[in-house]
């Protein structure tokens, strides 16, 4: 690693950090244009109680002060007690809600990774054979297909055609079709991805030298191939975590999965604001570290690429 | 025999050519532009002009059929004036009747059928998808022309002034392409529907709803971003032409020439990605819709209509599948038909 990748991978941390700053700097103060403030619910309340809550939660003071603390209380990961949920701590519901929702993003997401390439591998292989049309016109209907179409056609179709599997994803067994739902997008852009880059790398010289070495095809395509044309594939992370996430908000509202999107979109139409604040700044934060790690890795693992 | 270095001119040579000789110059082909070359290239490729036609067609039948369906998409054909809600009309099957319709047709009358049924408020759900399909393309194609109007100006002042501006614009782009997008969208619909609705009160912009304006901003605050960024690269190559320096030399400013120069020649690149950018604006606010942040009802939406039909969907699976292939429909389509554009009016762009 040279001093210049060193200076890229400073360079993308400084904006990863700005990016996030913005992010809840623009959370608290959207939050705060809200007519009422954030921290009071649309009850009539007489003045003298509206004054007691404002000062309960700093509501009184300048912006600028509020600004601070909230900033503060931030980096602790504090974001205040929730509004609707009586006696919770945002931070207490979201780690509850990321607890499932993790499971969901993971397992979806090395699926997605799992398949992707093995499918992609196959199709670049077997290009322009039988299999590689079928892959081909499959991935693209699941590409162009929105993530809450695809789950309620699932959700039709097993629970309510078929009914194998329960609707409600508060079990382990709700829990597959909301990750089948949520890693066929990604698993669909992977394999299109793995196989363009194959069939780039297949064309390179060093495949032919190996060929002609007499190397056998198998130990081509996994010793030779298939790392070089994995690169590509290494950008998709960060925003396949992106597509998880927001996908995941979706996704859990279909399956009733008790999960960190439910909860969001929850906090939404509840106007639950501390707890809208809270989960959008977790989540946004996840994007962005992932973003980052997924540029850093691809700058890393390849030297060659200018980033610049 | 001529002699070869002779001051003579030969005076055959300058006679005024006959008609006969006239027509060899005259072109068979008429000359081709390059928009004709364009299209003619994009009539080849099938799958984009099928695409194109599909897109026409929805298009045509969400702006017609409403002019003469004997239903609105709002009527709640249960009910009457003076009477009690009639709730035959709820949940009705596609091709069935309410009870008073039924009446009419035993007497002989003619009633125009529910194609699709209706919803559990008894309203006539063909109609409904129609409406919803007419207000999904139209914010798709306004949030594009917001995204290409903001996108071109920004992307085109970065890319002729250059320096100092150039790097602050850049920065900024750079900035709002690592926000997470979707979530800020979220975000921002969420609190603009309390702020903005009581702001419209009264205007003629509360028929379009809170909802729908805030999409709109948040599309003009977030998805300028990639527009303004091809916009620049395009100018950055086409400022350093001779005729630019040729333009500024007879003393043009700035906004001439971007507008007369560099614009147009990079209007394949804008239209192309414009094109591109509808099925995007379609897909938020179906999203958004889908998880109630999209347009007021009882105005509907694709995304809404999906969502309604979540509560009774093991009864009837039908009212959700019919949105969903429209929407899969309309983006596929003007994809691949964008996807054709670019192939026929920009090769360089293909990846």
């Amino acid at each position: 690693m040279n001093s210049k990748t060193l200076l890229y991978i400073l360079k993308r941390i400084l904006l990863a950090i700005l990016t996030i700053w913005i992010v809840i700097t623009i959370t608290f103060f959207v939050m705060h244009a809200i007519p009422g403030g954030p921290f009071l619910s649309e009850k009539a309340i007489t003045p003298s109680a509206q004054a007691a809550l404002e000062a309960k939660y700093g509501l009184d003071k300048p912006l600028a002060q509020q600004y601070f603390t909230y900033l503060k209380d931030v980096l602790r990961f504090d974001f205040g007690p929730s509004l609707k949920m009586r006696g919770q701590m945002v931070t207490d519901i979201i780690i509850d809600g990321l607890k499932t929702s993790a499971v969901l993003g993971l397992v979806g997401a090395v699926l997605a990774g799992v398949f992707g390439i093995v499918l992609g591998s196959v199709a670049a292989l077997r290009r322009n054979k039988l299999v590689d049309k079928i892959i081909m016109v499959v991935t693209t209907a699941f590409v162009s297909m929105p993530s809450f179409i695809m789950g309620s056609l699932l959700l039709v179709l097993f629970t309510v055609t078929w009914m194998i599997l329960p609707a409600n994803g508060t079990t382990w067994q709700g829990l597959i079709l909301p990750i089948i739902t949520l890693s066929l997008y990604p698993m669909a852009y992977i394999t299109r991805l793995t196989r363009s880059s194959m069939l780039d790398v297949l064309g390179q010289d060093y495949i032919r030298t190996a060929k002609a070495k007499g190397v056998s095809p198998v130990k081509i395509i996994f010793g030779h191939a298939l790392k070089n044309s994995l690169i590509p594939v290494i950008t998709y992370f960060g925003p396949m975590l992106a597509y998880i996430v927001t996908g995941s908000l979706v996704v859990e509202k279909i399956f009733a999965v008790p999960g960190i999107g439910r909860a969001f979109i929850n906090s939404i139409t509840n106007r639950d604001y501390p707890m809208v604040m809270g989960t959008t700044i977790v989540l946004a934060v996840l994007i962005v570290v992932m973003n980052l790690v997924s540029d850093i890795l691809y700058k890393v693992v390849d030297p060659r690429i200018n980033l610049e | 025999m001529k002699k070869k270095f002779t001051m003579h001119v030969n005076v055959d040579s300058f006679l005024p050519a006959t008609d006969e000789e006239k027509s060899y110059i005259v072109q068979m082909r008429p000359s081709s532009t390059f928009f004709k070359d364009g299209i003619k290239r994009l009539w080849k490729n099938k799958v984009a002009v099928v695409s194109f036609f599909i897109i026409l067609f929805i298009v045509i039948s969400s702006i017609v059929i409403p002019f003469f369906w004997p239903y609105s998409y709002n009527d709640m054909l249960g009910m009457t004036q003076g009477k009690s809600m009639d709730s035959s009309y709820e949940n009705l099957k596609p091709f069935q009747y309410g009870t008073t319709e039924q009446a009419k047709i035993d007497a002989g009358e003619k009633v125009f059928p529910h194609i699709f049924g209706t919803d559990s408020a008894g309203r006539d759900y063909f109609i409904r998808v129609v409406y919803g399909t007419r207000i999904s393309l139209a914010v798709g194609f306004f949030a594009s022309i917001i995204v290409l109007i903001i996108g071109m100006t920004i992307g085109s002042i970065a890319g002729y002034f250059g320096g100092v501006v150039d790097l602050i614009i850049m920065r900024i782009v750079d900035i709002i392409y690592s926000l997470p997008d979707m979530l800020l969208v979220i975000l921002l619909a969420s609190v603009m529907k309390q702020t903005l609705a009581p702001a419209l009160e009264g205007t003629a912009l509360a028929r379009i709803g809170s909802n729908i304006i805030s999409l709109f901003i948040v599309f003009a605050l977030l998805y300028w971003v990639s527009m303004s960024r091809l916009i620049r690269g395009q100018i950055l190559s086409l400022r350093e032409q001779e005729y630019v320096l040729a333009s500024r030399a007879a003393g043009a400013k700035g906004r001439w020439v971007i507008t007369k120069h560099l614009l147009p020649n990079c209007i394949s690149v804008v239209i192309i990605s414009t094109a591109l950018q509808i099925p995007n604006a379609i897909f938020t606010e179906s999203y958004l819709s889908f998880l109630g942040l999209g347009v007021n009802a009882p105005m509907p939406s694709l995304g809404s209509l999906a969502s309604d039909a979540l509560n009774g969907l093991s009864s009837y699976p039908y009212r959700m599948i019919i949105p969903a292939v429209v929407i899969s429909l309309i983006v596929l389509s003007l994809n691949l038909f964008g996807d054709g554009l670019r192939d026929a009016f920009d090769p360089k762009l293909r990846t």
